[in-house]
């Protein structure tokens, strides 16, 4: 079915590796022109990394791009766009409080002399709008006024001011309205009819049934698929390519599910907790000693579940219980007195204060456990601190070392022994194992088992599926901030977890 | 046994309770010498020490006699003294992420206030009283505003600022108010000196110590770091973060109290136009210091280093009879150098 016209776009064996990860393993892709080519694969496959090798934003260590049949090196971003590669990433990247036409020229702005021409620039932002259906967007607009629909058509106007022949969309629909979506598909039909290659990623697979033509799948920085036919291939399939891993863990053993005492209050009880485009209003009780697990994709609202019930966000209905006492709403501290601990997803962002010690670090949320009156007992707080470098196994083993210089692993013991040293009822853990490796990971497997064995409460937030299906003991799966299901994890399989995460429907 | 089985496996014992048995926990591995030195100061502190050292030398050999008397060591101290105390609480206010503009001004503000006549009929005690609580409570305005507005630091301090230097003069009407209680007076003279020590330079050591102490040894310390490390860190970690910062900025106006009353002894009068320019003079002091204006690092040490540095150029530009320009880009030049070498000795550090 195709044609044997040149691919505007060829990739061959391309690699690229993080400190500690090989993002990309040799990936080939082609893309041809008028196409929309989509991109499947979980967190982590090296979507984002393959986007960032064609957009010049990071070249790659080996392989071989070429464009339009000749082999060319990407060296900057500049240089995709002087090629006709242009991206529109999925936090848009404009300039919030200039105007449309400005932000579609920015870079390239038509001068004479210096001084720019703002009324070729108006005309010709003018006639781009209309070309993407949006005449009724004023040019002179500033941009933090428009929806994030109005936005994504100023972001596609200045890919089409590129004069892009390629144009790499990454998630557009997860910022969109439903029936705003339908205008998009009707955007990218008009381009691909003047001969505009798009790549498209999305983790909706019905989306890409409806506006893709061919479908590559990654794993594990590999394409495992290419260039299926999107309309036909069944989804069992593609789900099917996208899991099936090459390392599997090994978890705790989980223990045999006790019979509860009914009536027993449950260390943590959320009644009707939702927000307003989030999520939906949820139920949930965690017993002593229970792992609750919440798989969903990026954007399915679970991050923003585990942050509301901490009270990092305030919720809009609904309400905590801890040990049958309601927690005050939107307050973080009063959560942690009530017994609430958190491993945050950004580890760096949100954990560690990366320029202190690892005591520092550890005992930064109990000190009034080793002061009085306002004076830190130095050695006590050292002590307790060194007592959980040692029985976590942090490596180095000494407590006064910069958290900073800490393996991402012992990085996230770390974050643990502060939540331990506490002595906290309930762990909140949002992406434990993010940037950790394999060694590492299995070590905070056997640590969270062993913590839930002591009598904590553990809500456990991964995109990783079959670190939610070893690790729980119960499984929510979230879906568009929606619970769709719920059960236990041993009734589930990773197809099973991933057909309702990416569709809900069939069985 | 109603209530289950309790036992453990021995091999994994509760965490997080204290085992007896357990190994005291490893000491520092490092040699006594350098954790002495650790102790006194960071590498920053004493490439200041050593800058100071070579300013000394300069002095010492550009006016032997004059620079190294008595009367010239006294006067430094005492003139660092009182941008000294007003740095300490600066140097609080950047730890912990924010800045404070206003602190000249309250300065002006509480030292007029405590020499209008009402006060001054209090005597002494009611004078230092007024000023304390004029600085504290422009700093709680501050802290107010910031945590809770919530207002950029930059701006609050700035709109204190000029609020502080307006109320200043409209109090004054642009009058020196001369200080007629004696208790005042005699503590800025010789006969108050201790050992040879002016009062101000020991309450200028007093309010370093407790500075030291209480960024280094208490909870507000800790806390004061780590919200200016990392804010959102230190949220999720359960610390109030509002109340930290209406505290930092309080104690910041508190300092500037102190030091009003410091400069009413020293000038013996009370004007409107009083800590001009202090707002800039402790920021860089701070800076030069060793403090990181982005937060989460500094030391009292270093801050009060700063102001040594800036007070002895200033001095050895006078001595020599230079023009204030020259000084001024010394001192600019001097700023430079120090975060240049804070980068390099941060980039060496693993």
């Amino acid at each position: 079915m195709e044609s044997a016209q040149t691919p505007l776009l060829t990739l061959t064996g391309i690699t690229k590796s993080f400190p500690g990860v090989r993002a990309l393993d040799g990936v080939d892709l082609d893309v041809a022109p008028g196409e929309v080519h989509c991109l499947l694969g979980q967190n982590g496959a090296g979507k984002s990394t393959l986007i960032k090798v064609i957009s010049g934003a990071q070249p790659p260590d080996t392989g071989e791009l070429a464009w339009q049949g000749e082999t060319v090196a990407i060296g900057s971003p500049t240089a995709a766009m002087r090629l006709g590669i242009a991206t529109i990433y999925q936090e848009l990247d404009l300039v919030e409080h200039l105007s449309v036409a400005e932000n579609v020229h920015l870079g390239h702005e038509a001068s004479s002399a210096g001084f720019i021409r703002r009324g070729a620039a108006r005309a010709a932002t003018a006639a781009l709008l209309s070309r993407l259906g949006h005449p009724e967007i004023s040019p002179d607009r500033i941009v933090s006024t428009l929806s994030a629909a109005g936005r994504q058509v100023v972001s596609m106007a200045r890919a089409l001011s590129h004069e892009a022949r390629l144009i790499i969309m990454d998630e557009p629909s997860a910022v969109l309205d439903p029936d705003e979506v339908g205008n998009l598909f009707r955007i990218v039909r008009d381009l691909t009819s003047e001969g505009v290659a798009i790549v498209y990623i999305s983790h909706r697979l019905e989306e890409i049934r409806e506006i893709g033509d061919r479908v590559t799948v990654l794993k594990d920085g590999r394409a495992v698929a290419r260039g299926l036919p999107a309309g036909t291939t069944e989804t069992r399939e593609i789900v099917a390519l996208m899991t099936g891993r090459d390392i599997e863990y090994a978890f705790p053993e989980r223990p045999a599910p006790q019979a509860r005492e009914s009536g027993a209050t449950p260390v943590l009880a959320v009644e009707g907790l939702s927000r307003r485009g989030e999520f939906a209003p949820l139920d949930l009780q965690i017993q002593a000693g229970e792992i609750v697990g919440l798989a969903g994709l990026v954007g399915s609202g679970r991050s923003e579940v585990l942050e509301t019930i901490y009270g990092a966000r305030r919720p809009d209905t609904g309400r905590v219980l801890v040990e049958g006492r309601p927690l005050r709403p939107g307050n973080v501290t009063a959560a942690v007195r009530a017994g609430l601990g958190l491993a945050p997803e950004e580890r760096k962002g949100q954990g560690l204060f990366l320029l202190d010690s690892v005591t520092r670090n550890v005992s930064i949320s109990s000190l009034p456990r080793f002061s009085r009156g306002g004076w830190i007992d130095r050695a006590g707080e050292r002590g307790a601190a060194a007592q959980f470098t040692r029985e976590l196994s942090l490596r180095p083993a000494d407590p006064d070392v910069q958290i900073r210089t800490l393996s991402g692993g012992n990085q996230q013991k770390a974050v643990l022994a502060r939540w331990l040293l506490r002595h906290c009822k309930v762990l909140l853990l949002d992406e434990p194992t993010r940037g950790v490796d394999v060694g590492a990971r299995a070590e905070l497997y056997t640590l969270i088992r062993r913590l839930a064995d002591d009598g904590v409460a553990v809500l456990l937030v991964s995109s990783e599926i079959p670190e939610v299906l070893g690790l729980a003991d119960r499984v929510l799966v979230l879906r568009e901030g929606q619970v769709v299901h719920t059960a236990p994890a041993r009734e589930l399989d990773e197809h099973r977890v991933l057909d309702l995460v990416m569709e809900g429907s069939q069985a | 046994m109603t209530h289950g089985a309790t036992s453990e496996p021995a091999s994994s014992p509760p965490l997080g309770k204290p085992q007896p048995d357990a190994p005291p926990p490893p000491a520092p591995g490092k040699p006594v010498g350098r954790v002495l030195l650790g102790r006194l100061a960071d590498v920053h502190s004493l490439s200041l020490i050593g800058v100071l050292a070579v300013l000394a030398i300069i002095g010492a050999i550009t006016k032997p006699d004059a620079f190294l008397s008595t009367d010239n060591l006294q006067l430094i101290l005492t003139q660092a003294s009182v941008i000294g105390v007003v740095t300490v609480g600066v140097t609080f206010v950047i730890i912990g992420g924010g800045i404070d503009l206003s602190v000249g001004a309250i300065v002006a503000l509480a030292s007029v206030w405590c020499t209008t006549v009402a006060t001054q009929d209090y005597g002494m005690a009611g004078m230092i009283f007024t000023a304390l609580i004029v600085g504290l409570g422009c700093g709680l305005v501050n802290g107010v505003l910031i945590a809770y507005g919530p207002m950029v630091p930059f701006v609050a301090t700035l709109a204190m600022l000029a609020s502080a230097r307006g109320l200043a003069l409209q109090i004054t009407e642009g009058r020196t108010q001369v200080v007629s209680v004696d208790a005042v007076l005699d503590l800025g003279g010789r006969d108050a000196y201790i050992f040879g020590i002016p009062p101000l330079v020991l309450i200028f050591a007093g309010v370093t110590a407790i500075g030291w102490v209480l960024l280094n040894r208490t909870t507000f310390g800790r806390r004061t770091v780590a919200i200016g490390g990392n804010p959102e860190a230190a949220r999720l970690a359960g610390i109030a973060v509002k109340r930290q910062r209406l505290m930092i900025y309080a104690l910041s106006g508190l300092c500037c109290g102190i030091a009003a009353f410091m400069l009413v002894v020293l000038s013996g009068s009370g004007q409107n136009t009083n800590g001009n320019l202090y707002e800039l003079n402790a920021i860089a002091a701070a800076i030069i210091g060793g403090t990181l204006l982005s937060g989460g690092r500094g030391t009292i040490i270093g801050s009060v280093l700063g102001v040594l540095v800036f007070t002895t150029i200033t001095n050895l530009f006078t001595l020599n009879n230079l023009d204030s320009a020259g000084q001024q880009i010394a001192q600019g030049a001097i700023i430079v150098a120090a975060v240049l070498l804070q980068r390099r000795s941060a980039a060496q550090q693993p």
